[in-house]
């Protein structure tokens, strides 16, 4: 009997190492979202220290610390390029304003990454863009059949999974859908927490991300058939 | 709704998927789907989706000038009289 392979991540930001472009189907051992933190280094804490206290030098290395992860999170969060520069910019410039606010109470990579989904999370309130998709309606189950969704067993996904290709059919989300599966399946963050930020009820969180990961399964599996080989 | 899982219809074992997966159990145990392959493909891809998700990394960079416009738009700000910052971010 297979077990599910459903993350029960941490709440938190996530850290990636690099990797391949192909992601793996699944994997058993511990998410490395919660066992790699942004700032390795014991000098780190120094460098936050002296950005604290006004060093110029000093937030300039904490933007090339932290502007990969930023950027792509804006980036994934919105799925325009012309945006996620915006708005990681405002992201740092929010970050030189607050940085003396910072207590250490959690880690600062979670911290910067909070502030970054406020920012975008705004940016789309202010936009009027809900933030929580309309219910789609799935084409209807033939009676007392599987719905369109399930498909056939014959188209259902390989083991791995072209990384751009994901990122490709995450992009094309609907709004909504897009924040719910970037903020839970690639951030980490947990219904609670989403539904919290998006002002959403937590069984609106679940949904939307069950929504979101059907409409990712058709789109990947019409990937190789768009993708014809050069 | 039917009482005995395994008696399920898709349409129900697909309704109920959401809570049932936000529930951590191992839905790949839920009676409906010794019976179901296309539920149990239907799972399989949805694990797979998620799995894949969480091996996504924040490889893109972003463009070499992004820096100068920050250090500008941080110039700018201490140049002229201090904005008014709404405190949108929880205190660390």
């Amino acid at each position: 009997m297979p077990q599910s392979q459903f993350p029960t991540h941490p709440p938190g930001p996530s850290s990636h190492p690099p990797s391949g472009d192909t992601v793996p189907a699944s994997q058993n051992s511990p998410s490395p979202r919660s066992l790699s933190p942004v700032l390795p280094n014991p000098g780190d804490a120094d460098v936050l220290s002296r950005a604290q206290a006004g060093d110029h030098q000093a937030f300039a290395q904490l933007y090339f610390l932290h502007k990969r992860r930023i950027y792509s999170l804006c980036l994934r969060m919105v799925g325009n390029v012309a945006e996620a520069e915006d708005l990681t910019q405002e992201a740092f410039l929010q970050l030189h304003r607050k940085i003396a606010t910072f207590r250490g109470d959690s880690a600062f990579s979670t911290w910067l990454h909070r502030l970054a989904i406020n920012v975008v999370l705004m940016h789309l309130r202010k936009k009027g863009l809900p933030l929580v998709s309309l219910d789609e309606a799935m084409e209807p189950a033939s009676e007392g059949g599987p719905g369109r969704s399930f498909g056939a067993p014959d188209l259902t996904l390989s083991g791995s999974i072209d990384r751009l290709a994901l990122e490709r059919a995450v992009a094309d989300l609907p709004a909504g859908y897009r924040l719910t599966f970037v903020l839970h399946d690639i951030e980490g963050y947990e219904h609670n927490e989403i539904a919290s930020m998006l002002e959403c009820s937590i069984g609106n969180s679940k949904s939307q991300l069950h929504k979101a990961r059907l409409k990712l399964r058709d789109a990947l599996r019409a990937f190789p058939r768009q993708e014809a080989p050069q | 709704m039917t009482e005995d899982p395994s008696k399920m219809t898709c349409q129900q074992f697909q309704d109920q998927l959401p809570e049932l997966i936000a529930s951590g159990d191992n839905v790949a145990s839920h009676p409906h789907l010794q019976s179901c392959a296309l539920c149990r493909a239907l799972l399989s891809d949805l694990e797979i989706i998620a799995a894949a998700a969480r091996q996504l990394f924040p490889i893109v960079e972003p463009p070499d000038d992004l820096w100068e416009h920050i250090e500008s738009a941080l110039k700018a700000e201490e140049s002229s009289p201090g904005p008014v910052v709404k405190d949108s971010t929880e205190q660390g």
